[in-house]
C-alpha cells in the first residue's frame, strides 16, 4: 500500500469520515495532511475554493496566499520548494497557459521539497472561454498528471502526489474538472503529515537553467518519464476490474464513474494518471479482453498513445470531444459502439426553456459605466471579469474579450492598425488589471498609443465570488497589508490623462469618458464603487417608479438591472416599469436616467 | 412516496441564482448521510450568484457512481421558481417521478425586452394548471406567499422541504432535526411552522392550484391596437447636439455627416416619445397613428 493510502486509513479509526466535502475541500485537506508548508493560488472558477479552503487551515501550520496571478503562484511555490518545504499552487485550466513559462522550465529543474499543482479543467465551458485538456499540457511539459475521481480520491490522491514528486524530483499536477471540483460526498481524512524541511540544495548545475545546465538536465526528463510511468503501473492507485471479458474499457477521472453508472458489466481498467502511460499496464490489461475502448473526456491522449503503441482502440469515433460527459454522453457512446441499447427518451415536454442568462446584479458599480460606453457608441475591446456580461443587450457594449489582460494590448493593437473611425477603449476590471494589465499599460504608453483605458475598480474579484487583490488592501486570511494606489501606479506608468469618477454618478461618467477619448494618447479613467455583493452585501433603501409618471420609454430597462421589471401598468402600449424592493439595492442610477423623473426613493 | 428500487434515489433540486438551491440540497445531503446512505450533492456555481439558473443534483442509496442524475431518472424535481421547474422537468421520471415546484416568478430582464405595442413578457406561458395535468404526481405550492404570511420570505424553501418530506422515506422529527441546524437561530420557529404548512399542504392532495397561483397579467386587448408611428425632423432646426441620439431607448438615431439627426432604419422606434420632447429646439415630431384611422 502506498503511503497516502496507508496514513490515511490509519487515522480513518481516528476520524473516520468528514464532510461533505466538496472535490475542491477535499482536495485542500490533502494539501494539508502532506504537511504543505507554501500555498499560493490566483482565483479562477472552479480552482477558487481550494485555496479559500487551504486558508482555513491555521496559520501556524501553512503559509496560503492569493497572488497576483498564476505565474506568480507557481513561482512563489517553486521558491518554496527550493527552500526546502512541500509547497502548492492551485489555477483553472487557462491559469496554467499564465503559469506555462515557470512550468515549463521547473520539469527540467524538478524538486528540492515536492511541489504540487492542482489545475482545474472545465468540460463544458461551465464559467471559462475555453475548455483546453491539462493531460495534454502535463505531457508537453513532461510532468506527471494524476486523476481522482471522486472525493475521496481527490484528498488521497493530492497527498500521494507529494510523494511522487520527492521520489521522482518532479512537479506533479492533479487534474481536477469542474465535476469533481463542485461534488459533495463524504471523506475519510488522516492526520497532518510531519515534514522535516529539507537544506536548501546549492547546486546551480540543477537549479539555474543556463544553456549548459539545460542541455543536461533535459534527458534526464526523458528517464524520469519512464521510470514514473512504471511507477505508476504498479501503484495501487490503478484499477483493474475484470468482469465481461468481450469489452475492456480503459478509463479514468469522472469518466470512471460515469462508465460504471451506465456499463457496470464492462471491464475497467481505471488509471490514475493519463500521463506518463506504461505501455505494461495498458498491454495486461488489453491481452484480457476483446475489445478495447477509451473513455475520457475532451481530447484522445490515453487513446492516442495506445495507437502509438499499436493496440487497437476506440475511443472518440465514439464518444464526444467537446463538452462534458454525463451518464447520457457515455451511454450514447456504448450505444453508438452497440454495446448498450438505445434508451428512448421519456421526457414528454417539448417546450422551449425560457432564456436566463447571467446578468450584472441589481447596483452593480459596473452597470452605470457600460451604459457610458454605449451611449458613447465606441470600439470596445473587453476582459474578463463580471463586467463581461455587458457583452449582451441590453448594455451590449464591448466587441471583444480575449483573455485576461487582452484588452489594452488589443486595444494597441486597434489603434496602430489605423483602421477605426470610432474612439478606442479598453475595459478591464481591478483584478484583472494586477495579474496582467500592467505591462501592456506600459506597452500603451511606450508606443505612445491613442487609446483610453477603462479600470472598473469594484475593489475585489468578483467574478469568482469576492476574492482579495493588492488593490483591496487584505491578504487571504483577511489580514490588513499593503494597498495598491491605482492612480499614483498608472502616473508612474507614464500616463498623463488620469482620472476617477463615482460609478454612481451617470453625468460624471458621460463627461469623463468624453474627455477622456478627446485626449490624444493614452488616458485612464477609475471608476470606484465596491462590488455590491463581496466583501459585503450592500443594501439601500429601493427606489420606487410613479406609476402616475412613467412613460414606459424603456430607459431605465436599458440597464438590464435586475431589479426593474414590467409592471401591470401600461402607457401608449408599453408596459410601465416597477422596481422589485427586495432586489433594488439603491444605487440610484435608473433615478438619474429616468426623462421623467418618475424614480425615486 | 418514491418507489424502492435497486439504484439510488435522485432528487434535482433547481432554482435562480441567490434563491438558496445549495441550501436546500445540503439540508437534505445531511439527512441521507444521517441514515447512513452515500450521498453525492453535485452542483456548478460560476455564473450562479448573477441570476442565471442554478441546479444541484441529490443523489443517495448504498452505491452512487455518478454525481450527475442521468435524464429523466429524477425522482423528485424539487424547482424554487417555476420556468426554471420547466426548464429541468424532463429530467423528471415521467412514470415515476413528482414535480414539486414553487409556483413564484422570477422574471429576468431578458424577458423585458419587447418594444412592440402589447407585448408580453418573454417569461414561460405554461400555467400551473397545465403542467399538473400532465404530471404523473404534482405539487404546485405557492410558496412564497405562505412564507411571507408567516412572516419570512426566506422560509418558502423550508416550505417546501415540507412538501418534499411527503415523497422521501425519512421521518418528520429526522428532517427537523437537520433544518434546526442550517438556519439562523431566531428563524428557528418560522422555519418549523413553514415546513408543517409545506408538510400539509402536500398532504392535502397532489395537482391542486391556488387562486394565487394562476397566470401572468395579460395585456389590455385595447392596447394591442397597432399604431403606425412617424418621426419627422425639421434639419434646419437640428444643431446636432447629440441629445436624442444618446438619450433614445432604442437607439435608433445617429447623426448623419452633416451633424444632423437621422432615423436609418424607421421600423426600430417605437414611437416613446423620449427625443420629440428632450429636443431642445423643437426639432423632433412624432405621431402614432391608429392603423384604423390611417386607413381611413
Ligand atoms: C488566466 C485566468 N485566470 C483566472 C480566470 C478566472 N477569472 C475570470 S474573471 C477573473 C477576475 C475578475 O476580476 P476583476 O477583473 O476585478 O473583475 P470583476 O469580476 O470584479 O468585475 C478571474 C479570476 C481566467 N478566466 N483566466
Ligand atoms: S458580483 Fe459585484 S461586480 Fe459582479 S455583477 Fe454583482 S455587483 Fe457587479
Ligand atoms: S436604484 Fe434602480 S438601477 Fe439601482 S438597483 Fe434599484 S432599480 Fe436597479
Amino acid at each position: 500500500m502506498n503511503e497516502a493510502v496507508k496514513v490515511a486509513s490509519q487515522d480513518a479509526a481516528l476520524k473516520p469520515v468528514a464532510g461533505p466535502f466538496t472535490g475542491n475541500e477535499a482536495i485542500a485537506r490533502g494539501v494539508w495532511e502532506a504537511g504543505v508548508k507554501v500555498a499560493a493560488a490566483y482565483p479562477g472558477t472552479p480552482s477558487t475554493e481550494i485555496m479559500e479552503s487551504v486558508s482555513k487551515y491555521p496559520a501556524a501550520d501553512l503559509h496560503a496566499q492569493w497572488s497576483t496571478n498564476e505565474k506568480t503562484a507557481l513561482d512563489v511555490a517553486i521558491g518554496a520548494s527550493f527552500a526546502g518545504v512541500r509547497a502548492f499552487a492551485a489555477m483553472k485550466h487557462v491559469g496554467l497557459n499564465v503559469a506555462a513559462d515557470a512550468l515549463m522550465s521547473f520539469s527540467y529543474i524538478g524538486v528540492n521539497a515536492g511541489l504540487v499543482i492542482v489545475v482545474c479543467d472545465d468540460p463544458g465551458i461551465h464559467s471559462s472561454q475555453n475548455e483546453q485538456d491539462t493531460r495534454i499540457f502535463a505531457s508537453f511539459a513532461q510532468v506527471p498528471v494524476i486523476e481522482p475521481s471522486d472525493g475521496q480520491e481527490a484528498l488521497d490522491f493530492t497527498k500521494y502526489a507529494f510523494e511522487l514528486s520527492e521520489k521522482f524530483d518532479t512537479p506533479v499536477i492533479v487534474r481536477a474538472t469542474t465535476r469533481l471540483s463542485h461534488t459533495r460526498s463524504e471523506v475519510k481524512v488522516g492526520a497532518r503529515q510531519d515534514i522535516q524541511p529539507r537544506a536548501f540544495n546549492e547546486n546551480p548545475s540543477k537549479n539555474v537553467m543556463i544553456p549548459s545546465n539545460a542541455r543536461n538536465q533535459h534527458p534526464k526528463v526523458l528517464e524520469r518519464e519512464a521510470l514514473v510511468a512504471e511507477e505508476l503501473a504498479s501503484s495501487p492507485l490503478n484499477k483493474v476490474e475484470i468482469n465481461d471479458t468481450s469489452v475492456g474499457v480503459i478509463t479514468m477521472g469522472l469518466s470512471y464513474v460515469y462508465v460504471k453508472e451506465v456499463y457496470p458489466e464492462a471491464s475497467v481498467l481505471k488509471l490514475a494518471s493519463s500521463y506518463p502511460l506504461s505501455e505494461r499496464l495498458v498491454r495486461d490489461f488489453c491481452d484480457q479482453v476483446d475489445r478495447v475502448i477509451v473513455v475520457e473526456e475532451l481530447e484522445p491522449v490515453v487513446e492516442n498513445a495506445l495507437k502509438v503503441m499499436g493496440i487497437r482502440v476506440e475511443g472518440k469515433s465514439l464518444f464526444p470531444r467537446v463538452g462534458e460527459f454525463s451518464p447520457e454522453v457515455v451511454r450514447d457512446g456504448f450505444v453508438n459502439a452497440g454495446l448498450l441499447p438505445e434508451k428512448i427518451r421519456k421526457g414528454n415536454f417539448d417546450f422551449a426553456p425560457m432564456v436566463r442568462p447571467p446578468v450584472l446584479c441589481s447596483g452593480c458599480p459596473h452597470t452605470s459605466c457600460f451604459m457610458a460606453l454605449r451611449a458613447l457608441d465606441g470600439r470596445v475591446a473587453g476582459d474578463i471579469g463580471c463586467y463581461t456580461l455587458s457583452v449582451v443587450e441590453p448594455l451590449k457594449s464591448m466587441d471583444t474579450c480575449v483573455s485576461m489582460g487582452s484588452s489594452i494590448a488589443n486595444a494597441v493593437g486597434m489603434a496602430k492598425a489605423g483602421t477605426q473611425t470610432k474612439p478606442i477603449i479598453a475595459t478591464i476590471g481591478d483584478s484583472t488589471f494586477l495579474h496582467s494589465g500592467i505591462p501592456p499599460l506600459i506597452d500603451a504608453v511606450y508606443n505612445q498609443a491613442n487609446i483610453t483605458v477603462f479600470l472598473l475598480d469594484n475593489h475585489i474579484t468578483a467574478m469568482t465570488g469576492g476574492q482579495d487583490h493588492p488593490g483591496t488592501g487584505k491578504t487571504l486570511r483577511g489580514e490588513e497589508t499593503a494597498r495598491v494606489d491605482f492612480v499614483k501606479l498608472i502616473k508612474a506608468l507614464g500616463v498623463e490623462w488620469c482620472e476617477t469618477v463615482d460609478s454612481y454618478d451617470m453625468a460624471s461618467m458621460y463627461q469623463s469618458l468624453r474627455e477622456a477619448v478627446e485626449f490624444k494618447g493614452v488616458s485612464v479613467v477609475i471608476s470606484d464603487r465596491p462590488c455590491v455583493l463581496d466583501p459585503q452585501k450592500i443594501k439601500g433603501d429601493p427606489f420606487k417608479v410613479d406609476q402616475n409618471k412613467c412613460v414606459a420609454c424603456q430607459s431605465c430597462m436599458n440597464l438590464g438591472c435586475p431589479a426593474l421589471t414590467w409592471s401591470s401598468g401600461w402607457h401608449e402600449g408599453r408596459h410601465k416599469v416597477e422596481i422589485n424592493p427586495e432586489s433594488c439595492m439603491g444605487c440610484s442610477i435608473c433615478a438619474q436616467i429616468c426623462p421623467t423623473d418618475s424614480i425615486a426613493l | 412516496m418514491v418507489e424502492k428500487r435497486n439504484g439510488p434515489t435522485n432528487v434535482l433540486i433547481v432554482g435562480v441564482g441567490g434563491q438558496g438551491v445549495i441550501m436546500v440540497s445540503k439540508v437534505l445531503a445531511q439527512l441521507c448521510q444521517n441514515h447512513g446512505y452515500e450521498v453525492k450533492q453535485s452542483e456548478v456555481h460560476g455564473m450562479a450568484k448573477r441570476g442565471g439558473g442554478v441546479f444541484s443534483h441529490v443523489r443517495y442509496g448504498s452505491a452512487v457512481w455518478s454525481p450527475t442524475i442521468p435524464e429523466g431518472e429524477a425522482d423528485v424535481l424539487l424547482a424554487l421558481e417555476w420556468a426554471e421547474a420547466l426548464r429541468w422537468i424532463n429530467f423528471m421520471n415521467p412514470d415515476t417521478g413528482t414535480f414539486i415546484a414553487d409556483t413564484q416568478r422570477i422574471v429576468p430582464p431578458f424577458a423585458c425586452r419587447a418594444r412592440g405595442r402589447g407585448e408580453e413578457a418573454g417569461y414561460a406561458p405554461q400555467t400551473p394548471e397545465e403542467i399538473m395535468a400532465q404530471v404523473r404526481a404534482g405539487y404546485a405550492i405557492d410558496a412564497t406567499s405562505m412564507a411571507e404570511d408567516l412572516g419570512n420570505l426566506k422560509a418558502a424553501n423550508t416550505v417546501l422541504l415540507g412538501a418534499l418530506s411527503t415523497t422521501l422515506e425519512f421521518p418528520v422529527e429526522d428532517w427537523l432535526e437537520v433544518i434546526r441546524g442550517f438556519v439562523p437561530p431566531h428563524s428557528i420557529d418560522i422555519n418549523m411552522a413553514a415546513f408543517a404548512a409545506g408538510r400539509e399542504w402536500a398532504q392535502a392532495g397532489d395537482k391542486r392550484v391556488e387562486e394565487s397561483a394562476k397566470g401572468l397579467h395579460k395585456a389590455d386587448v385595447e392596447l394591442q391596437q397597432q399604431v403606425i408611428t412617424k418621426l419627422e425632423i425639421t434639419e434646419e432646426w437640428c444643431k446636432g447636439c447629440d441629445i436624442c441620439v444618446k438619450m433614445c431607448p432604442e437607439r435608433c438615431l445617429r447623426l448623419n455627416e452633416q451633424l444632423v439627426a437621422e432615423l436609418p432604419d424607421p421600423s426600430k422606434c417605437t414611437g416613446c416619445r423620449m427625443c420629440e420632447w428632450l429636443c431642445p429646439d423643437f426639432a423632433i415630431k412624432i405621431t402614432n397613428t391608429p392603423v384604423l384611422e390611417a386607413a381611413e
